[in-house]
């Protein structure tokens, strides 16, 4: 019976999670550049012209699965924040912090692409919209998770700090996208409607899809990584890093 | 329990009246901020009252981040804060008398002043109260998590600007609620339903905030 009892916690352990990680980078590189380098070529070449939007609409195929991929990561980095403070992993906060600067990136990404979807079809690059303003909010979160993060010395309370930032960002998402959402529908005037066609051709949701796909391999491969680099630094001085220390 | 609550936040007391630039500061800050203004952007008395809601909302919001920071920093610096995650009073109590005392020092004479500074932008005297209002109900937001941030950031190189980069994302709820409130009454509208959000805020901000405060007071302090 013990033996069917799965190990939930083998893989919390830095010095296990740390080859783990090595094998599937790789993997994750791989499918990254084959599914974008498929996603663009759906997106550049394949999708019809919009009737309306003609060529410059096919920014979305890098804005959509951006915005995606910025909220979805502080989500997971919210998980790992509690799982970190419930059962005080070490691993759960090198991973938290691995994954922040590439959820600021894409959320960087989806407002720059925003800005230059914007231009063309608003005529403006920047409008108050509700869920502009949310972004850029959730873009400050991160911000404020890098910066709390870098300024604590100490690992273990840089790990617990964030760990408590992100959970309380977390709650306040919703509070936030809401409050901005009112806020924007009173304000109503000059502002644009960013409801798209109602209906998207077959391809293009395929090509957003895969972008999808591969933004996440390329989120996982990097992060991934970057715990790597993290966990190194971190167990400098543990026994398993001396061993393995030639590679 | 409440023995601790009220000796923490009397003492503190205690401590800003013997300190009276601690307050001064901040009312005067908001003063300044919210009077610069008209100053910027031209004596027009139509776009004043246009912009004098978050105008006096932002110089709020700013102002009570002045006192933020003091908040535990010198309770840390001589030890005191240890004393008290020790002693068997739940810290979250002792945390929520310093919280309230906050509020009275930095955000009751905001709020006081306020409809002095709203009269400079011509602002209607039933707008004026409901101001008055909406910032009772706002700015004890504000010292509730606030607290959170000065609790995150205690001890930290560069611990102001950094409690500013975390904690004013998280105010925008209030700030939006507040001022709109203001905004709505200008407008001819209701303002009831932004009042009841921001007294929903402001329940869950000071239910919570105390407990979190604690807990991050307790890694600060490991």
């Amino acid at each position: 019976m013990s033996n069917s009892v799965i190990n939930w916690f083998k893989y919390a352990s830095p010095a296990t999670f740390y080859p783990l990680a090595g094998r599937l980078v790789p993997w994750f590189s791989g499918l990254a550049v084959l599914l974008i380098a498929w996603g663009l070529w759906i997106g550049l070449f394949v999708a019809p012209t919009d009737a309306q939007q003609s060529e410059g609409y096919r920014i979305i195929f890098v804005h959509v699965p951006a915005s995606w991929l910025s909220m979805f990561i502080y989500c997971v980095m919210a998980f790992w924040s509690a799982l970190g403070l419930a059962f005080n992993t070490r691993l759960s906060g090198m991973l938290t912090a691995a994954l922040a600067p590439t959820g600021a990136l894409f959320a960087f990404l989806s407002l720059w692409t925003g800005a230059l979807w914007g231009k063309p079809m608003w005529g403006a690059w920047w409008v108050w919209d509700a869920r502009l303003t949310s972004q850029l909010i959730l873009f400050f979160l991160y911000l404020g998770f890098i910066a709390l993060q870098s300024a604590i010395d100490d690992p273990r309370r840089a790990d617990r700090a964030g760990a408590l930032l992100a959970l309380v960002g977390v709650v306040n998402i919703p509070i936030i996208y809401f409050s901005v959402q009112w806020w924007n529908t009173l304000h109503q005037g000059a502002s644009v409607s960013l409801t798209k066609a109602p209906s998207m051709a077959h391809i293009m949701l395929e090509g957003m899809l895969i972008m999808a796909l591969g933004f996440w391999s390329y989120a996982i491969a990097v992060v991934l990584t970057r715990v790597r680099c993290i966990i190194l630094e971190r167990e400098l001085t543990s026994e398993w890093v001396k061993r393995n220390a030639v590679d | 329990m409440m023995t601790g609550f009220w000796t923490s936040m009397r003492r503190d007391l205690v401590l800003a009246t013997r300190h009276k630039s601690e307050w001064l500061t901040a009312l005067f800050f908001f003063v300044m901020v919210t009077n610069l203004l008209p100053l910027g952007v031209g004596p027009e008395v139509s776009l004043l009252r246009k912009i004098a809601p978050g105008v006096l909302w932002i110089g709020a919001l700013l102002s009570t981040l002045l006192g933020l920071q003091r908040l535990f920093s010198s309770d840390h610096g001589d030890g005191t804060l240890e004393q008290m995650a020790l002693s068997p009073v739940p810290l979250a109590w002792l945390v929520a008398g310093k919280m309230v005392t906050h509020w009275l020092v930095c955000g009751l004479p905001v709020v006081l002043m306020a409809p002095l500074l709203g009269i400079q932008f011509d602002l209607p005297t039933r707008s004026l109260g409901i101001l008055v209002l909406s910032l009772l109900l706002g700015t004890p937001i504000l010292s509730a998590v606030g607290a959170l941030g000065a609790a995150l950031t205690l001890g930290l190189r560069g611990g102001g600007a950094l409690l500013s980069l975390l904690i004013l994302p998280l105010y925008i709820p209030a700030l939006i609620f507040g001022a709109g409130a203001v905004e709505a009454d200008l407008a001819g509208i209701s303002p009831q339903g932004h009042l009841s959000l921001l007294g929903a805020l402001l329940v869950l901000s000071v239910f919570f905030s105390p407990w979190v405060t604690s807990l991050a007071l307790r890694i600060a302090l490991e």
